[in-house]
């Protein structure tokens, strides 16, 4: 393992006071590995809470800031964060207006965050709703599953969602809306390489020189088919089939996000997108909005991933609202 | 006369053996993980053990509703992941079942344990079959309450319990998940140990252990 790192089981806590040392908009709790923004929103606006393991960067950490979260918790490496922390954190973005828990839906989140709120509405009353993202096209959603996965469309949803809690619109609605936009996204994802999670030392799974794996998670958890390697133009179409044939999105404008899994250079992701866009545009597709880079990781992995968010003239407003966090800034 | 209770002395010790158990299988757990889900069921499982100990340490515990409490309570806040709110609850739900008391007899630990697997199944909402610590947990509770109805010892029936874990343990290899991030895998989840199942029988271990020779 060649990491830029000092001690596999500190890899959290170091990379945190590098953190709040970038960005002195953040304020970071280092013993409860939660980031809040250093200037909170005013009383009587909804609060934004979400967390997730680690290795994402920059979600949700990053994405911490003037129109998107009030507060993220930190879990370990690929590991929910636990009861107690997003209790702490839901309890200090409650701005009397209630909190909402964006979770992705993978069995430990939902359950600590499910824990999370009860010990939040028992202890001070809190008014806690959820929205469980699931949007990975690459799992089937069936009884027989934990459903699907939660990933590229957090991103989306936390500006989104974001924006419209900044307005101060009241908690139903802004829930409403983070389940509409959660419903209205599709990610399909893949990888060229694994991952090495610290504490593990090792690749968690082998991936030969000539193949890749098709519909993979955010945590190294194998996909759902290897594949023989095949040229950018194929990929793509391996990750827009999947997409549209699980939604239409011909009917109104979409904004589509190509992001990397954290090993992937830029030069790579564009061309990717340049592949991507040309197949949905073909398919009827009309591209309103679009992020390209490393926006929802899987540590050191090579790869990329699809979303596309079926939007509307609302939610292209509020995706064009001011942000201003590590992650993501435009508008201010 | 075969020794029909168990004691706070036991039962701390039993939490102990496990610590030790789940460290020094720490690695291969984590190698169990890495085929079916994420790679970090043994790290997880050693940390918030450690701190169980760490704490039981600082402070032991003086009956059986403190001891799981403080064990419960320390997984959530330590673990992360499925297994600490799993193996919080269950720890939970033994110490309220057991109550202020500083020893129980073997028909009352059997009940602690019955608890403690139901609130595994409220809050993971799994089934026998499902490829999850369920399939170890729940044959090691019918083997020991049919050893205790049979007038084994408890040690007898923490024994039996600990054959059952294993075999159930063991036949998780063929199943296809359907809970937990190992149900994204489909078939493919066939032909691998489930870890939680693996860790959950260790906690057997550990009480068989604990109890040996007694």
């Amino acid at each position: 393992m060649k990491k830029l790192i000092n001690d596999p089981d500190r890899v959290l806590a170091d990379s945190l006071v590098g953190y709040a040392a970038a960005h002195p908009e953040v304020r970071v709790d280092h013993e409860n590995r939660i980031v809040y923004r250093a200037t909170p929103k005013d009383s009587g606006k909804v609060g934004l809470v979400s967390g997730g393991g680690s290795g994402h960067e920059p979600l949700h950490g990053g994405y911490v800031g003037l129109g998107m979260l009030d507060a993220a918790a930190a879990g370990e490496v690929f590991t929910s964060p636990t009861p107690d922390q997003v209790q702490e954190a839901t309890k200090n973005v409650d701005f009397g207006a209630g909190v909402l828990h964006i979770v992705k839906n993978y069995t430990g989140d939902v359950m600590n965050f499910e824990m999370a709120a009860e010990l939040a509405s028992a202890e001070t009353g809190a008014q806690v709703e959820t929205v469980v993202v699931n949007d990975d096209v690459a799992v089937q959603d069936s009884l027989y599953t934990a459903g699907r996965r939660g990933v590229g469309t957090t991103v989306l949803l936390e500006k989104i969602v974001g924006a419209a809690a900044e307005e101060g619109r009241p908690l139903a609605e802004v829930a409403a809306l983070a389940r509409q936009v959660s419903e209205s996204g599709r990610s399909m994802g893949m990888a060229l390489t694994s991952c090495t999670v610290p504490a593990a030392g090792k690749p968690t799974f082998d991936l030969p020189d000539d193949e890749m794996e098709i519909g993979i998670g955010i945590h190294g958890e194998p996909g759902r088919r290897r594949v023989p390697l095949a040229p950018a133009s194929d990929i793509a179409r391996m990750l827009v089939e999947p997409v549209l044939a699980d939604l239409d999105f011909t009917a109104s404008p979409a904004i589509v996000m190509l992001n990397g899994m954290g090993g992937s250079p830029l030069i790579e992701l564009y061309l990717m997108y340049g592949e991507v866009v040309k197949l949905l545009e073909a398919a009827g597709v009309t591209v309103a909005r679009r992020l390209v880079g490393d926006f929802i990781t899987s540590l050191d992995m090579a790869g990329c991933s699809l979303t596309v968010l079926k939007a509307d003239d609302e939610l292209i407003r509020l995706w064009d609202a001011p942000v201003n966090t590590p992650g993501l800034r435009w508008g201010v | 006369m075969a020794e029909t209770t168990i004691g706070i002395a036991e039962l701390t010790a039993w939490l102990r053996r496990f610590r030790e158990l789940v460290g020094g299988n720490r690695g291969y757990l984590t190698e169990l993980d890495s085929a079916i889900g994420d790679a970090d069921h043994g790290a997880n499982m050693d940390r918030g053990m450690a701190a169980v100990v760490a704490k039981l340490e600082e402070t032991p515990a003086e009956t059986a509703d403190d001891l799981f409490k403080r064990t419960g309570m320390t997984l959530v806040s330590t673990v992360g992941g499925a297994s600490g709110p799993l193996y919080g609850t269950f720890f939970l739900r033994l110490g309220t079942s057991l109550g202020a008391v500083a020893e129980a007899d073997a028909t009352a630990f059997g009940a602690a344990l019955r608890a403690g697997l139901e609130g595994v199944v409220q809050r993971g909402k799994a089934e026998a079959g499902d490829k999850t610590m369920y399939d170890a947990l729940a044959p090691a509770l019918e083997a020991y309450d049919g050893a205790v109805a049979g007038g084994s010892s408890l040690a007898e029936a923490a024994h039996a319990a600990l054959e059952a874990a294993a075999a159930g343990r063991d036949a998780t290899v063929p199943l296809v998940a359907r809970k937990g991030r190992a149900s994204y895998l489909g078939e493919r989840s066939a032909g691998h140990l489930d870890p939680g199942a693996t860790s959950a029988t260790l906690l057997f271990q550990a009480l068989d252990d604990t109890l040996a020779g007694k």
